[in-house]
């Protein structure tokens, strides 16, 4: 622990991290960090960087300065996605991007955690009996027991994002981002999603985006406001929606026309 | 419907392997004998099947176009060619141990890279590995990089014109634009006798049932499932913790492999191999006959290698002017019209029609191929 801010209890730490994108800083010397099974909702208004932060956690950008650690002190900076997703970290993208072609179930099995996902060992993987009831459950669990055999790319709009929530599931994954799980949801189909991230927040920690703010109400503890590229503020959802700075920025009036 | 398939092939197999040399080994005038030149042309046909087979693994499965898979045949071609022009020796037209182009191009002395090929386990050992190899050190510098698409392809189509212009120089000492051809023997077999021949096209037979097997369990395996995956979104899959590239590179290199023994088992039958055999227009006929089978299919690239090659024999004969013509306008038509080939669409033909029990059935899967349909656009 080189950092004294740096509680041992963290599961990723994110230290002075920068991303500038050709001069545009779209993080600028971000501090963040998040406890063991925490379910953390980042909000802020466009741009503030909210993505970049899960590109940056799971290596698809890679800062010009900063570290981030993730459990006691694996440097994530520098690795490739892969690796970083076979340490323990899963990812939601925005758009369901589920594998259209496979079958609901093929789509888990993939993504299930394996002990080696390279060439060779993957030809000769084969199922456990465990891993088995394992798919079956996540299936139960997302309500798709049922159109385990058909293309995914047939499903529903809602119905591909809890199937790719449950692809992070069965990753093992020890920490989850999540981006804008619902948008695009129903009613009906929102309330189903949020029972499904709090009984995955159960086991680990999860980092949702979001901007429906009724749903942050919903599943959020403590939330987080990203705003120009750094952290706003911090706190508990009643807090943060009363907050006068964090009014200010989603309204979009500047400080200095109000001064 | 596994054991249905099981059957199938087995059933393909025997006739190939077993059935069509046996009627060709008939005496003479029997009525059901096939003739030499029938028997050599399906053997021509069975190792463009291997190649194409290897172009589905890597186009139809992982979906990336490789439009330099002449190179890869050429190579295994032209290394089992190098092999025949030795075992010449003294007994061309110069009465000299060198192969006659060199004399005439004024070589005194067998090139370095040449003396290996004197022996036939080396040979045979370097149709798979020259191939593979060229396919793996430039699939590795390309996939690493990132570089997919119609980038990928446009790289790979550089390839093949390049391999082209080399191979097209007298320089070289391959024979510049008029190849290796003139071989006697093969591995001390007369090639001018019936019974070579045969032997020949029952290997390459052998090599398209084990280039199936092969690819089959490539694609039923886990892996195969990640190459879908690759295709339908390669992002997802690096963070599903799979490397795209690791995938790529490996389905790429077997099918370069595949395409080289089906090179050297099409120059046995046909005599001769040529920098045209390689370049760019070859490499895009190859993908044709993919295309018109029915990509992402096992059988659909075999069918298509056959059919495809089966027409132009057909018109090429009767209607030299048109082939060309019939070859664009197949392209053109399957990519409007049955995007999924002949033995695609004919699989969801059967499945909307045949397999389904219920008409409830039937229904939920023309919504699912239509859906799947919407998003692969």
């Amino acid at each position: 622990m080189t950092v004294g801010a740096s509680p041992g209890g963290s599961i990723i730490y994110l230290e002075d991290v920068t991303v500038d994108f050709d001069g545009f800083k779209a993080l600028n010397g971000l501090n963040f960090y998040m406890d063991y099974k925490e379910l953390r909702v980042v909000i802020g208004p466009n741009g503030a960087g909210k993505t970049t932060l899960l590109d940056v956690i799971s290596g698809k950008v890679r800062p010009s300065a900063g570290r981030v650690i993730f459990g006691r002190n694996i440097d994530l900076v520098g690795r490739r996605e892969n690796e970083i997703a076979g340490l323990g970290i899963g990812r939601k993208f925005q758009t369901p991007s589920v594998f259209a072609n496979l079958m609901v179930r093929e789509n888990l099995e993939l993504a299930l955690a394996r002990s080696s996902k390279g060439v060779f060992p993957t030809l000769k993987a084969r199922l456990s009996g465990e891993q088995r009831e394992r798919l079956d459950a996540t299936l139960d669990s997302i309500g798709l027991l049922g159109q385990a055999g058909t293309r995914a790319g047939g499903l529903s709009h809602g119905e591909k994002q809890w199937l790719e929530i449950g692809m992070v599931m069965v990753q093992d994954a020890e920490l989850l981002l999540v981006d804008e799980p619902v948008a695009g949801m129903t009613d009906e189909e929102t309330e189903k999603t949020g029972r499904l991230l709090e009984g995955v927040a159960e086991e680990r920690a999860v980092l949702v985006i979001e901007h429906d703010m009724e749903f942050v109400r919903r599943i959020a503890r403590t939330v987080t406001v990203l705003h120009e590229g750094g952290v706003l503020c911090e706190g508990p959802v009643d807090k943060i929606q009363s907050d006068e700075r964090v009014m200010e920025v989603y309204l979009g009036r500047s400080r200095d026309a109000d001064a | 419907m596994r054991t249905r398939e099981r059957w199938t092939f087995l059933a393909a197999a025997v006739l190939l392997v077993v059935v069509l040399p046996a009627l060709n080994a008939l005496p003479q005038g029997s009525p059901f004998r096939v003739s030499n030149f029938t028997l050599n042309l399906f053997g021509k046909y069975l190792t463009y099947a291997i190649l194409a087979l290897g172009i589905d693994l890597i186009w139809g499965y992982a979906g990336v176009l490789s439009l330099g898979h002449g190179v890869f045949f050429g190579l295994g071609a032209y290394a089992m060619g190098m092999h025949l022009m030795l075992e010449i020796g003294a007994k061309g037209v110069y009465q000299n141990v060198l192969p006659d182009f060199m004399v005439w191009n004024r070589v005194t002395e067998l090139p370095l890279f040449w003396r290996p090929f004197k022996s036939a386990l080396f040979t045979l050992l370097a149709v798979v590995l020259v191939p593979g190899i060229v396919a793996a050190v430039f699939g590795f510098l390309t996939f690493r990089s990132r570089i997919r698409g119609v980038y990928f392809s446009i790289i790979t189509q550089a390839l093949a014109l390049c391999a082209w212009l080399t191979f097209n120089r007298n320089t070289m000492n391959l024979g510049g634009t008029n190849g290796l051809s003139g071989f006697k023997t093969m591995f001390g077999f007369p090639l001018n006798e019936a019974s070579t021949q045969r032997g020949l096209y029952v290997a390459t037979a052998l090599c398209l049932c084990g280039a199936y097997v092969l690819c089959r369990w490539i694609v039923r395996s886990p892996a195969g499932r990640v190459l879908v995956a690759i295709r339908d979104s390669e992002t997802r899959v690096l963070f599903c913790g799979y490397s795209p590239a690791a995938f790529k590179l490996f389905v790429f290199t077997v099918s370069a492999a595949l395409a080289g023994v089906a090179g050297a088992l099409y120059v046995g039958q046909v005599g001769i191999i040529t920098p045209a055999r390689i370049g760019v227009l070859p490499s895009i006929e190859m993908i044709i006959w993919v295309a018109v089978g029915g990509r992402g299919t096992l059988i659909g690239p075999v069918v298509g290698a056959f059919g495809v090659n089966w027409l132009q024999s057909l018109l090429t004969t009767h209607y030299p002017d048109l082939w060309i013509l019939a070859l664009g306008g197949m392209f053109v038509a399957v990519v409007l019209f049955v995007p999924d080939g002949i033995v695609g669409t004919a699989q969801k033909l059967m499945a909307r029609f045949g397999g389904a029990k219920t008409p409830e059935a039937a229904a939920a899967r023309s919504e699912e191929a239509k859906a799947v349909e919407m998003t692969s656009r």
